[in-house]
């Protein structure tokens, strides 16, 4: 026996708080699995990877936030965070991939990243949607990855805009990445995220600027994480891009014989 | 939730621990009250923060973030952050981010506060 909204009646209703636990956030993982790669993907660097906050990471301690806002005529909040979610690779600068799902962002889901570096270097690396709900979703970063944390995409209505937002809690992870961050690469990162925000505006019809917020939340560098180099997605892309031209060579052979 | 409804109450528990009960949603909107909450738990001599998610009704990923910035602003006054009263669901959260490995969890409030030395 259903009531009116197909519920049994003897079994639990769960309460609001309860379903919305169940439905946006990730199931605990322990390490990473990469369910699907597409063709041409360098995937290194993900699967059996821990997770890694900003707890674990090496660096300074980060929030940038990156904001544009968008006439709330042209976009609300839910609909922008909907099709943010559904086409998120489509916003990102020309040069660097995202391999998700093709459903789109959803708790759980992990995804393969191909960016290039500055001397046109490739990484490959990745990260797992922790949490996704209606009006923001969040992606965090394995061990391994440039920095260890997460980012957070979403929108708000304030008066008659919608505020599409990206924030970063992040620290480098080893000592290379922090290098790298202090020698340019935050300027780098800084101009990845408001491109990705002005792609997002002008899928709506609207061009404008980027406000972006930098804030250091902890000055401290923390020394005894030095060890995550070990783990570095550089210097492992890096190897392994080095070891293409034989691997070629090791595949024609294979063919021939 | 807007934040006027969150509340964040702090309870003295010894000389050196300070408890908050974790009342409502921690969201990214929750910055303002959660801080002022740490701010009024941190009088001189105390060791120990003793987070009471018991009374939490629901947490996003802007709500976890927050408790990072928290921990490092304890960890800058050289005190340990604890919590109790996390339902199976944010403990496995806890664990997915990693946030146990800095965040002393408990089965209680009394185990906690043993844990911090309170007696």
């Amino acid at each position: 026996m259903s009531d009116e909204n197909g519920v049994a009646a003897d079994q639990p209703v769960p309460d609001e708080s309860t379903a919305r636990e169940a439905t946006n956030w990730a199931k605990a993982v322990s390490r990473l699995n990469v369910s699907e790669v597409p063709e041409g993907a360098m995937n290194l660097n993900v699967e059996g990877r821990r997770l890694a906050s900003p707890i674990q990471g090496f660096g300074k301690m980060w929030q940038k936030t990156y904001q544009i806002r968008i006439p709330t005529a042209k976009v609300s909040a839910v609909d922008l965070v909907e099709t943010w979610k559904q086409n998120f690779p489509d916003f990102w600068p020309e040069g660097n991939q995202f391999y998700g799902p093709l459903t789109g962002i959803a708790p759980g889901e992990v995804a393969v990243l191909n960016m290039t570096l500055p001397g046109k270097m490739k990484l490959s690396t990745g990260v797992m949607v922790l949490y996704a709900d209606e009006e923001s979703f969040t992606l965090m970063t394995p061990e391994g990855h440039m920095f260890a944390g997460w980012i957070t995409f979403s929108a708000t209505e304030v008066e008659d805009e919608t505020v599409a937002q990206a924030q970063v809690l992040m620290r480098a992870s080893d000592p290379i990445f922090e290098l790298g961050l202090t020698l340019g690469g935050h300027k780098q990162e800084n101009v990845f995220w408001e491109e990705t925000l002005t792609n997002v505006a002008k899928r709506f019809g609207h061009e404008g600027d980027v406000d972006t917020a930098v804030v250091c939340v902890d000055q401290k560098r923390q020394w005894g994480r030095w060890r995550n180099i070990w783990q570095s997605s550089a210097i492992r892309s890096t190897f392994y891009m080095f070891g293409a031209p034989g691997r070629a060579i090791k595949r024609g052979l294979s063919r021939k014989s | 939730m807007p934040e006027e409804t969150m509340t964040f109450e702090v309870r003295p528990a010894g000389d050196t621990a300070r408890v908050i009960d974790i009342n409502g949603d921690i969201t990214a909107q929750s910055e303002g009250v959660l801080m002022d909450a740490y701010g009024r738990a941190s009088d001189d001599g105390v060791k120990s923060i003793v987070l009471n998610f018991s009374p939490l009704d629901y947490m996003n990923s802007g709500g976890i973030g927050l408790l990072v910035t928290l921990l490092v602003r304890a960890q800058r006054q050289h005190q340990s952050v604890l919590a109790y009263g996390l339902s199976e669901h944010y403990r496995q959260i806890f664990e997915l981010t990693r946030l146990d490995e800095a965040v002393h969890i408990h089965d209680s409030e009394e185990a906690a506060l043993s844990a911090a030395g309170v007696s």
